[in-house]
């Protein structure tokens, strides 16, 4: 029983590594509409935006694997589930960091209090919130079990205040205020073809960032239990399965 | 799987002909990319991304190595007791 062999695997490595390249020397090479105020600029969308959309993957992930928690009480889960809500928080300081630039250099400031900006915010200090919760707790049980339905609660809380507020208001971001999608930057398809790669390279990269923090923490929680005479799992005996 | 997977994550960065940008009055960075200086720019975030890459991977060897050692350590206990 293996079930984290998708962690130990190469091949979405290298197609993470590749996409990414792709993104760095495409993103700045390519063809961009030339659009007043944004100048080049319009760059950023291949940069700052997969940050987001790589953050709502990551926590989307983090709550599936706390929903597997809840349901097989493997402490692995839990660990994963953290992992990839702390990955998914680092995109989100990333991408609220590189929206203050762009602001400043398109809008006039680095905070508007534009409705979507103060929605990341608030949504971001929900995720700390979450990581005071989960680190408040010694018993790891206990810790796991209560970090991971306030995942899925934080998670659910999380989409409609970053994705629906906004737009039943006037937002500066493009596709709020009404009309969805940002068809109002890339009409033109080629701002697409490296946007999505940049996206599915950043979920692929953060999803390998995430394997790294938790196998480190299962290696250090195995130490601390295999010290005390104790397995991580009560289930399981065997450990060879795991690693 | 992993080559269908692959294959059609990799279609989507099959580049078409990029359109000649139309003529406005737009200023944008094209002395960059006339005299291409541009590619200095592309050569730093490339040997960044490199950076993060090998860091990330040797981190994740030590980590593979870290687990052997570990996983010998604790069959050997379970293997006296």
């Amino acid at each position: 029983m293996n079930t984290n062999n998708w962690m130990r695997k190469w091949w979405w490595k290298v197609l993470a590594i590749m996409l990414m390249l792709f993104t760095i020397v495409i993103g700045m090479m390519a063809t961009v509409p030339a659009l007043p105020i944004l100048h080049e600029t319009i760059r950023n969308l291949y940069y700052h935006v997969p940050m987001w959309f790589g953050m709502t993957l990551m926590l989307l992930f983090g709550m599936i694997f706390s929903i597997k928690f809840l349901r097989n009480s493997r402490m692995e889960d839990d660990i994963i589930a953290a992992s990839f809500t702390k990955v998914g928080l680092l995109f989100g300081c990333c991408g609220i960091t590189t929206g203050m630039i762009w602001a400043q250099s398109t809008w006039g400031v680095f905070w508007n209090n534009d409705p979507k900006e103060n929605a990341a915010a608030v949504g971001l200090l929900l995720y700390f919130a979450y990581f005071v919760l989960r680190n408040s707790m010694d018993d790891m049980d206990k810790r796991a079990r209560v970090s991971a339905v306030a995942n899925i609660i934080f998670y659910f809380t999380f989409i409609p205040i970053i994705f629906i507020v906004p737009r039943l208001t006037d937002s500066l971001h493009p596709g709020n205020g009404g009309n969805p999608g940002f068809n109002a930057y890339d009409l033109d398809s080629n701002m697409r073809m490296v946007f999505y790669p940049a996206v599915i390279g950043w979920t692929l990269f953060g999803t390998w960032i995430t394997t790294v923090i938790s196998r480190t923490e299962i290696v250090n929680r195995e130490l601390h239990f295999s010290m005390n005479n104790i397995s991580m799992n009560n289930s399981s005996k065997q450990l060879d399965s795991k690693f | 799987m992993k080559k269908i997977i692959s294959f059609l994550l990799l279609q989507i960065i099959t580049v078409t002909a990029f359109a000649q940008r139309p003529d406005t009055n737009v200023e944008m960075a094209d002395l960059m990319r006339s005299n291409g200086k541009i590619y200095v720019v592309i050569a730093v975030l490339l040997t960044i991304f490199a950076g993060l890459l090998l860091f990330l991977i040797s981190q994740e060897l030590r980590l593979k190595r870290m687990e052997k050692k570990l996983n010998n350590h604790i069959s050997n206990q379970n293997n006296n007791q």
